[in-house]
């Protein structure tokens, strides 16, 4: 792994070809030349610290961009990022994982929704360690699992050290054309004990959530409800590699498709595990893939250590117990976001209510 | 080289215990693999006699390297042969690589008889020979067959989910089996199974290669595998360390790192083209001759296969090339041909930069 990752010869362009923000060293005492639509697009969370910009760690290549000019390096690298797409000249990691796509398109793509449409807010970011491995569980809705997604976002771009979630997925995942590619691309893997183990191993943070379809499936009613947490084999791979396990709550992905019916039949037949309808799909056709604009908090929880513990990860009673210990907490939390995103003023009627417990 | 009177004392007297095997067989010595590895052997001093073994004669570009000591006995695998050159010639050890994954005259039953009912054969004679001290057998990272439901990385302990439908697949789970049978009834016998992954590298001729010398690659819509290769010369070497030190048990021989089949097409300056999987085999079949799918591939093409070689880095000290190094040997290797070269990439992208610079500055002073 490390020797594969110090290779010579191959450039690691951190977030080149991404547009370089507004606050590059360049740019932080004078204003760039031409007015950025990328500045009035970002919004400036006033209370809480921006994320650090990644620029800092960008890696420029020095022959293509000599100039201090903003929109040169800009172009510079987007040319220089397109040359090593065509050519081949990036790394994957032995899951899949494309760190020069993940930060040169995935992230750019997602952050304006996570900034702009979902506008999410995050606490306690700080409760995950600056290197070494974490588990990061979290409760899982929406149908699709756009919450997932946005996890990565927060953890990458809140974080002081931006680290990758690694997130494990469903076999259904890997199992369609397209879908599976992307999702190696991102940084995901089969949801299985020996690739968890083996990426906690690496010192990797992964994301969870034991929910699995039952969570993103449920109907809008059960919002807020945790379901059940399979057989916990994520508390197993905790304790076997003595890694931390943080508990997220995620508040918001519950509205952005409200499931008030799934057809089951056709579920069946096209090989899904729900076929969801919501007030807008499939009536709308494509229009009703666009998801709610809810507001979303996410909340990283105290880790709950496991060092030691090693020869209790094949003990039923211990890691169901370690299970609830983690599923409590996380529903708890759920709670309290909830009545906070109330008293902030909530957002679309729809959102707002906490649902019945 | 051992002279005749050398060769006779140890074939006798098996007393160099220390050293390499005073007689080994070596099977499959008529392909590419066999004969290096025959030739290899033949010239390291620590190794008594070798022989090796095929059902044909080996073409006259392997006949010149086997003519450097190797001893050649033409004789079918399938057959109770093997059994009397390893008992009449005292053989000590075995390396058994007649066992291939492309297909030869006689299509897959002719490749089915030669590897399971030929390593069930050898290892029946092995089974038999007193004299026999170890058995080096090639498998293939095949043997864990490839689906959605696997994990990212193989380790050798991983058993595979289901009976592969590749027939290679499961010819390499038929022999890994036989194998485990005969670890049982001869724990004397040291057994080495090397699980490879694709060969490649300048000098290799596998399907593979042919595949990614053809201008347009076809692939499978909606899929991009993580690949891992082995250099030809790092199995060489493994293979030769294998025969001349002890190393049982199973490993995985392949090059660390992964490199995409897109990053591959694109390395190889070609373009590929996604085709339905159904498709991939016609489209081969169709684009130039010499290439022809088996499910093996087609389901290394969905799906990808990684495997962990931590094991056999630390048992043999030696760390193969990794994939992407062995990767580009063999483009050194098959030469230009692409249609896409990068060096016209690169040359655009500074024609591109320099234009828009210019224009850039055009605007400044006419402003």
């Amino acid at each position: 792994m490390t020797d594969f990752e110090s290779r010579a010869g191959i450039q690691y362009p951190n977030g080149a070809g991404r547009l370089p923000p507004i606050t590059a060293p360049a740019g932080r005492t004078r204003k760039p030349p031409v007015p950025s639509p990328a500045a009035s697009l970002a919004p400036e969370p006033s209370p809480e610290p921006s994320p650090e910009p990644p620029a800092a760690r960008e890696i420029t290549d020095p022959s293509l961009a000599p100039g201090q000019d903003v929109w040169d390096r800009r172009v510079a690298n987007g040319l220089a990022f397109l040359r090593r797409r065509l050519t081949g000249a990036y790394e994957v990691d032995e899951f899949g994982f494309d760190q020069e796509l993940t930060d040169g398109v995935f992230f750019p793509l997602l952050r304006r929704l996570y900034q702009d449409w979902f506008r999410i807010e995050v606490e306690g970011i700080q409760n995950l360690p600056a290197n070494g491995p974490a588990l990061v569980v979290a409760n899982h809705s929406g149908v699709v699992a756009m919450d997932a997604l946005m996890l990565t976002v927060a953890v990458h771009d809140e974080h002081p050290a931006h680290r990758y979630l690694r997130l494990l997925g469903a076999d259904l995942v890997f199992r369609v054309p397209f879908i599976s590619e992307l999702a190696r691309k991102h940084g995901s893997t089969l949801a299985c004990n020996p690739d968890a183990e083996r990426l906690l191993g690496d010192g990797e943070l992964v994301g969870v959530f034991p929910e699995g379809f039952k969570g993103v499936g449920k109907p809008y009613r059960d919002r807020y409800k945790l379901q059940r947490f399979g057989r916990g084999g994520f508390v197993s791979a905790a304790l076997r590699t003595g890694t931390p396990i943080i508990p997220v709550s995620i508040v918001g992905a519950e509205e952005i498709y409200p499931m008030i019916g799934n057809i089951k039949p056709l579920a069946r037949l096209l090989g899904w595990p729900y076929f969801p309808v919501t007030p807008t799909f499939p009536w709308l056709g494509p229009l009703g893939m666009i998801p709610l604009p809810s507001k979303w908090l996410i909340s990283f929880g105290t880790p709950i250590e496991t060092t030691g513990r090693a020869e209790q990860a094949d003990d039923p009673a211990v890691v169901f117990n370690l299970a609830d210990q983690v599923r409590e907490t996380i529903q708890q939390t759920l709670y309290r976001l909830l009545e906070q995103r109330d008293r902030d003023g909530g957002d679309a009627p729809g959102a707002s209510g906490t649902p019945g417990r | 080289m051992s002279t005749g009177q050398e060769r006779r004392i140890n074939g006798a007297i098996p007393r160099r215990r220390h050293r390499g095997p005073a007689v080994v067989l070596v099977t499959g010595v008529a392909r590419y693999l066999g004969a290096q590895v025959a030739a290899r052997l033949a010239a390291d001093p620590r190794i008594g006699r070798v022989i090796g073994m095929d059902s044909e004669e080996p073409p006259a570009e392997f006949a010149i390297l086997l003519a450097g000591g190797v001893e050649f006995v033409a004789a079918d695998i399938t057959t109770a042969a093997p059994a009397k050159i390893i008992s009449s010639e005292r053989v000590e050890a075995v390396v058994h690589l007649a066992v291939a994954g492309d297909r030869r005259a006689g299509g897959r039953p002719a490749m089915k008889e030669q590897n399971v009912i030929g390593t069930m054969q050898l290892l029946a004679a092995c089974q038999q020979a007193p004299d026999l001290r170890k058995i080096v057998i090639r498998s293939s990272t095949a043997a864990y067959g490839a689906s959605f439901r696997d994990p990212a990385v193989f380790t050798e302990d991983t058993e595979p989910r289901e009976i592969p439908r590749g027939g290679f697949a499961r010819d390499v789970l038929d022999i890994e089996g036989y194998v485990r049978g005969f670890r049982r009834r001869r724990r004397d016998v040291s057994a080495t199974v090397l699980r490879f992954a694709p060969f490649i590298g300048r000098r290799a001729n596998t399907s593979l290669t042919r595949y990614f010398a053809l201008p347009f690659v076809p692939t499978v819509l909606g899929r991009d595998p993580r690949l891992q290769f082995i250099h030809v010369d790092d199995a060489l070497e493994i293979l030769h360390r294998s025969v001349v030190e002890d190393h049982p048990g199973t490993f995985n021989v392949a090059g660390a790192g992964v490199i995409t089949l897109s990053q591959a097409v694109r390395r190889a300056d070609r373009i590929a083209v996604p085709v339905m999987e159904h498709g991939l085999s016609a489209a081969a079949g169709l684009a130039r001759s010499g290439v022809k799918f088996s499910l093996d591939q087609l389901d290394l093409f969905v799906h990808g296969r990684v495997v962990d070689t931590t094991r056999l880095i630390k048992e043999y000290g030696y760390t193969p090339r990794t994939t992407s190094d062995a990767f580009a040997d063999f483009l050194r290797g098959s030469g230009a041909g692409g249609i896409l070269p990068g060096d016209a990439i690169a040359a655009a992208e500074r024609s591109i930069l320099g234009g828009i610079r210019a224009a850039r500055a055009a605007l400044r002073d006419a402003s």
